[in-house]
């Protein structure tokens, strides 16, 4: 299975980066072999509106079933739900820890965005 | 004749001097509230509003059987209104811009066009002072069409003078654009002065005169004054930091209906502006 880690940096031993629409990269984990893809979302870092749109539009595009980061607002949640991409928002240390937390159970799906809009 | 009050910084007395400014010059004069965010002039002016209409702007619709998913209009959207994932088209019609580009790059004719509220402009009057405002409606972001819509409604003779918003950004400048003079309100303080550097730097590049009126002159940071002589900024007016002018403002009154003198401040604040004017408009 492919996860999406929000990061701050380009490895598995980055911190995450609790924000998704404007995280530095994101980090696309094949959850089996632990081999990844560095998504560069600086470009998205900076634009006006619509961040979390984009990044999800990008999960998306990379085949991701699930996004781990930290906040998720309620337009990026909209796509994500749109693209069938389930979101655990409550992840935390390095990308590696983040991912083995999801792997054992200890991570929980969100339901809804828990940030507002342009936080 | 247009005058926008803007600022730079927020709080600085620009719907004090805006609508001082407008009760005090005489004749046929219209205010218009463009700080359609917040808007307060007609706190101070208590106009009799006459009619009350709703704004719109067009956002795509999407029509679902004709669309392909081809993904241009996702593409082509730099506010990213519109999302296609595999088989899903999302639209975010608030991030919306009303450009069109959608609708251009769409192969099928699949973008149809519905309305969405921005907010509503009112009209009224005060004695001889006609008066118009904007409200955004609440949970909307864009501002400028809004701003234009109300600036859409100066009457082609007599004063202007517009209420501007705050900043520097795209609101502001909605409300200065066309305008024949820009008034900034600044006071003295170091946050007064670093917007006042933004907010003239705004204003020289759209090329319009100005000149400052300095609010709560007196409390003592003098940078403000020697700033405006550098850049050759006239001081065409002072306020004082004066409880009895803070009194009148929490009373919304107006200090030159209450307050002997400034009446007079006001209209010499309006001739000295018209001679910038015309001064400039024969050079």
């Amino acid at each position: 299975m492919k996860i999406a880690v929000t990061s701050q940096g380009r490895e598995l031993d980055s911190q995450v980066d609790p924000r998704f629409g404007r995280a530095a990269y994101i980090l696309i984990v094949d959850s089996e072999t632990m081999a990844f893809e560095v998504l560069d979302n600086r470009e998205n870092v900076n634009s006006l509106k619509g961040a979390g749109i984009q990044a999800a539009a990008d999960v998306h595009n990379k085949g991701a079933a699930v996004l781990l980061t930290g906040f998720c607002g309620p337009n990026a949640f909209k796509t994500l739900n749109a693209a069938g991409v389930k979101v655990a928002n409550d992840a935390s240390g390095t990308v590696r820890e983040a991912v083995q937390a999801f792997l054992d159970g200890k991570l929980t799906f969100a339901d809804k965005e828990n940030v507002e809009g342009n936080w | 004749m247009i005058i926008s009050v803007a600022s730079g910084k927020g709080g600085t007395g620009k719907t004090t001097v805006a609508t001082n400014l407008a009760a005090s010059v005489g004749g046929k004069v219209l205010l218009m509230d463009c700080d359609v965010e917040e808007p307060n002039a007609h706190l101070f002016l208590n106009p009799v509003f006459e009619s009350t209409r709703t704004v719109t702007t067009p956002v795509p619709e999407i029509d679902e059987e004709k669309c392909t998913r081809c993904g241009k209009c996702a593409e082509i959207c730099q506010f990213r209104a519109l999302v296609v994932l595999g088989q899903t088209v999302l639209s975010f019609e608030n991030l919306c811009h009303s450009c069109g580009g959608c609708e251009m790059v769409c192969p099928v004719k699949a973008i149809r066009w519905k309305e969405r509220g921005l907010g509503t402009i009112r009209k009224g009057r005060r004695n001889g002072l006609e008066f118009v405002d904007g409200q955004l409606r609440i949970g909307e972001a864009m501002s400028p069409p809004l701003i234009r819509e109300v600036r859409a409604q100066t009457a082609a003779e007599g004063l202007t003078i517009i209420d501007a918003p705050p900043g520097t950004s795209c609101p502001v400048i909605a409300a200065m654009k066309g305008a024949d003079f820009v008034l900034l309100v600044t006071e003295p303080t170091p946050f007064g002065l670093h917007d006042l550097k933004l907010a003239l730097g705004a204003v020289r590049m759209l090329g319009i005169p100005c000149g400052l009126v300095i609010n709560r002159s007196d409390i003592g940071y003098g940078k403000v004054k020697e700033y405006a002589r550098e850049e050759s900024l006239p001081v065409l007016m002072e306020i004082p930091f004066d409880r009895g002018i803070a009194e009148a403002y929490s009373r919304g009154e107006l200090l030159s209906e209450n307050m002997p003198g400034w009446k007079e401040k006001f209209m010499e604040l309006y001739r000295r502006i018209d001679s910038l004017v015309k001064r400039e408009k024969s050079s």
